[in-house]
């Protein structure tokens, strides 16, 4: 048994210790926002925070994970609030929406640290996170929007 | 395990259609309530349910990959049915005849005319459902039709009255369907044309969306599969004894397909798949590389190929003395699609029958795969298509459907089968390696006489519906429509397989021959002492909407006077009724490629949103980017060389360039928007090489040539 918290609900979950965080939220505990995109921590869609610090959730054994608190997509809101999911909403970001929970989680955790990222800024927080789609345009443009919409405070 | 189920507001939910058939909920939050009674909904047409509650829900009939049918379908059909976007709830489609696209032959959401062949037939489902609702609403109050209308999802009339839709939708859906309803001129237009929110956004911003790999059933195992590391190769003998000791293992089976892995959870099932001990047999492919496809290609050049298009005779041009030829050879290398969602599916087999949840292009040929797999009439498989993480044409192939159906069959429960990323890299349908020998004369006055192109390359169409005689459309895209006023052209094509199963990927053809045909006339220019720009729009003076679009692009991006250190290049491309230009602009600074900037302009005809259509033109551009720098599957005795991100690069945020769009205003009937964007990328990036280093580049990708870094 290994106890950790996921969005505020402190759980224990069954699992060998070296299953990845990915599978313990997607099969033990149903919570597929989390995509599984390389499992090699090369594609971003599976970003969580872990103690508010952005990771791979497919790189990461359960094992490392005691006691430690996990943030995924479906904690980010409550009602998709988060000033860099009302960013997302505003400029139409998704396209086939894979990746983008990854986007974003990476998106929230640079700009809790960050309150007005610049390009540079957003381009080393983002470049693990992978669009084959080819949404970068747009979520550039939403991360800075949504650091206005942080500014600005809850709508 | 406490294993707790978080709340989850959309789950899988079926609802029976009235017409017997089912369709997949995929639950929409912020643009949908929660699904109605199924009984309580009247079903006025193929594409619209109506719910005594009001619910308006539009069976879509087009995956959604990213596209953006899942907004601009039911934008078609509300811009008719007088309802607000945002009370549209989507479905996916059943199975269904009325389905069909006329131009892909089947079920098929692809070559890019989801909104040319619903952009008369959605509007007339609206339309007719809406005259049914009037004529209903009109015998209710005993008046004339014509002085009903319809308002905001109600009727109304000139006496106050008023009723809703959901009100009216059970006695509406039992009379009969309209002919000849006159739908709207576009002037009249409210909700196409407008660049309105996608329904699907909401849901894919807090994790919500419900794609193939997210499928939850009750009971529902995990499966793996292991596949033979040599394309095409087979099982010889599997020792699962280890692996069938690990925790979780449910089940080994041993298929034509390789050796899947049933167990509790998706991480057992890997474990286990890593403690198995295959021996293959490696079949035909076990000494294939690249060098023996290259050399198959290049003998088979020698052959004349079939013709495709001959207009006047270029051989005779080109072989006539004091013709200044030109001639040169492109390579093209396999591609992976590489969508971000590895191949999955989700099969329950019962004696009874078959449910199949799969991100899916192709619901019919996926029905009678998984019935062939179940050993049902295909009548007895229901298909749920789920939302797709990437398509790019990937998903018109069914490769990854009979493992779950197998498997679900041996251990009488749900299993959803995942592909690894290594899985889905190393066994992709590939886009097709080509081989292009391109000619062309100069007659003496210094004009264009020739054009010949020969295309030597597999096809796609023969393996996956055959058969094919003659020239296989898929193969001669744009080369066909070739747009420049030559007198003499000639379009030729040599069949010639690679042992390797090739698929359709994004713009098909359109980017193999625009590489070749837009870098060539570069070429020609160049030996005529001519601008790029001006030598093309010279040869296209019947061709007005080529032109257009080419000098658009030419003043939106500066033409001849890129910013100090920079450089141009440019390419013309046209297909799916859409034409469209880009112009590439780069440096090379001690041999490293920077692109900075890509500018394009395009006349799609008239648009359904066209703030989708801006999007489908960013990623095609992106997706031409990461082919036409990286994209390169190689092969090893047999074995894909590339297996993850690592070693199969695709563009990254950071090296993002600047992209600038300029949509032309047009009257002209629609065009496609998915792929064509992408054929341009890679020969204009290529010319503006040529102008910065002197160097052509006639075989990708880019990072293969020494002397530059990318």
């Amino acid at each position: 048994m290994t106890v950790l918290t996921v969005n505020e609900r402190t759980l224990e979950i069954d699992a060998a210790p070296d299953t990845p965080l990915l599978w313990v939220l997607r099969d033990h505990l149903g919570m597929t926002g989390t995509k599984f995109g390389c499992g090699k921590g090369l594609c971003g869609a599976c970003t969580v925070h872990v103690n508010g610090a952005p990771m791979r959730s497919c790189a990461l054994p359960l094992e490392a994970l005691a006691g430690k608190s996990v943030t995924t997509i479906e904690g980010l809101s409550r009602d998709r609030s988060h000033p860099v999911q009302r960013a997302w909403i505003a400029i139409d970001v998704p396209q086939c929406g894979y990746c983008q929970s990854g986007q974003i989680m990476s998106a929230a955790a640079l700009l809790r640290e960050n309150r007005a990222p610049t390009d540079a800024d957003i381009d080393a927080a983002m470049a693990g996170n992978l669009c084959r789609c080819g949404t970068y345009a747009r979520i550039r443009a939403a991360i800075h929007r949504a650091a206005d919409l942080q500014r600005a405070g809850p709508a | 395990m406490s294993a707790q189920r978080l709340n989850r507001r959309d789950f899988l939910q079926t609802s029976a259609l009235l017409g017997g058939g089912l369709v997949l909920a995929l639950g929409l939050p912020g643009c949908a309530k929660p699904p109605a009674p199924a009984a309580a909904d009247a079903t006025l047409n193929a594409w619209l349910r109506i719910g005594a509650d009001d619910s308006i829900t539009v069976i879509c009939d087009r995956s959604e990959m990213g596209q953006g049918v899942y907004t601009a379908l039911p934008m078609l059909l509300a811009e008719e049915l007088e309802v607000p976007l945002q009370a549209i709830r989507v479905v996916a489609a059943p199975v269904g005849e009325e389905y069909v696209s006329p131009g892909n032959g089947g079920q098929v959401t692809g070559t890019s005319n989801s909104i040319q062949e619903s952009w008369e037939k959605l509007r007339l489902a609206g339309a007719q459902a809406r005259t049914m609702l009037i004529t209903a609403a009109a015998r209710q109050w005993e008046v004339e039709i014509a002085e009903c209308r319809a308002e905001n999802g109600a009727v109304v009339n000139a006496r106050g009255q008023r009723m809703t839709y959901g009100q009216l939708a059970t006695a509406a859906a039992r009379l009969p369907v309209p002919k000849d309803v006159p739908l709207k001129p576009a002037s009249a237009f409210r909700i196409v044309g407008r660049t309105l929110p996608r329904l699907d956004t909401p849901a894919k911003v807090d994790g919500s969306a419900e794609f193939g790999i997210d499928v939850k059933l009750p009971g529902m195992l995990f499966a793996a599969l292991a596949q033979s590391p040599v394309l095409g190769g087979r099982v010889r003998e599997v020792d699962t004894s280890a692996a069938e000791r690990l925790p979780g293992v449910r089940r080994i089976l041993t298929t034509d397909g390789g050796v899947i892995v049933v167990a509790d959870h998706y991480w057992q099932a890997l474990k286990a798949r890593e403690a198995l001990k295959i021996s293959w047999l490696a079949g035909a492919n076990g000494t294939l590389d690249n060098a023996v496809i290259a050399a198959l290609l290049t003998k088979a050049a020698t052959n004349p190929g079939l013709s495709a298009r001959a207009d006047g005779d270029a051989d005779l041009v080109l072989r006539s003395p004091g013709a200044r030829v030109h001639r040169a050879v492109y390579t093209l290398p396999l591609l992976a699609h590489a969508t971000m969602e590895p191949m999955n599916c989700t099969a329950d087999v019962r004696a009874d029958g078959c449910d199949l949840y799969v991100g899916t292009q192709v619901q019919k040929v996926a029905q009678t795969t998984a019935a062939a797999a179940a050993g049902l009439p295909p009548d007895k498989v229901r298909v749920f298509t789920t939302l797709l993480g990437g398509g790019f044409g990937r998903r018109l192939d069914v490769d990854f459907i009979p493992a779950a159906v197998l498997a679900s069959k041996a251990v009488g429960a749900p299993v959803k089968v995942i592909w690894t990323r290594e899985d889905d890299t190393t066994h992709d349908t590939y886009r097709p390696p080509a081989l292009e020998e391109v000619a062309a004369a100069f007659d003496s006055a210094g004009k264009l006489a020739a054009w010949k192109l020969h295309i030597v390359s597999p096809s796609i169409t023969a393996r996956m519906f055959p058969p094919v005689t003659g020239v296989d459309d898929s193969v001669i895209e744009y080369a066909v429509g070739y747009p420049y006023d030559v007198p003499n052209v000639a379009v030729n094509y040599t069949r010639q397989e690679v042992g390797v199963d090739v698929g359709y990927m994004r713009s098909v053809s359109h980017a193999i021959n625009c590489f070749v045909i837009e870098s060539f006339m570069d070429e020609l220019a160049a030996a005529a002492h001519r601008d790029p720009l001006e030598f093309r729009l010279s040869l296209l003076a019947k061709k007005p909407r080529h032109a257009r679009v080419l000098q658009a692009v030419a003043k939106r991006a500066g033409w001849g006077s890129p910013p100090a250190g920079r450089f141009q290049g440019l390419a013309l491309m046209s297909g799916y009724d859409t034409y469209i230009a880009q112009i590439a602009e780069i440096s090379v600074t001690g041999g490293a490629l920077e692109v900075h900037r890509i500018f394009c302009a395009l006349d799609c005809g008239q648009m359904v949103n066209p703030g989708i259509v801006a999007a489908q033109v960013e990623g095609g551009i992106v997706f031409g980017l990461s082919a036409a720098l990286w994209g390169d599957i190689t092969i090893e005795r047999g074995i894909v060389q590339q297996s993850n991100f690592n070693t199969y690069r695709v563009l990254r945020h950071n090296e993002m360039p600047d992209i600038d769009i300029e949509i032309l205003a047009s009257d002209a009937a629609p065009g496609g928007i998915g792929e064509p964007a992408v054929p341009p990328v890679a020969p204009a990036i290529c010319n503006a090489i040529f102008t910065a280093t002197g160097t052509r580049l006639r075989a990708l990708p880019i990072s293969a040539h020494k002397g530059l870094r990318v």
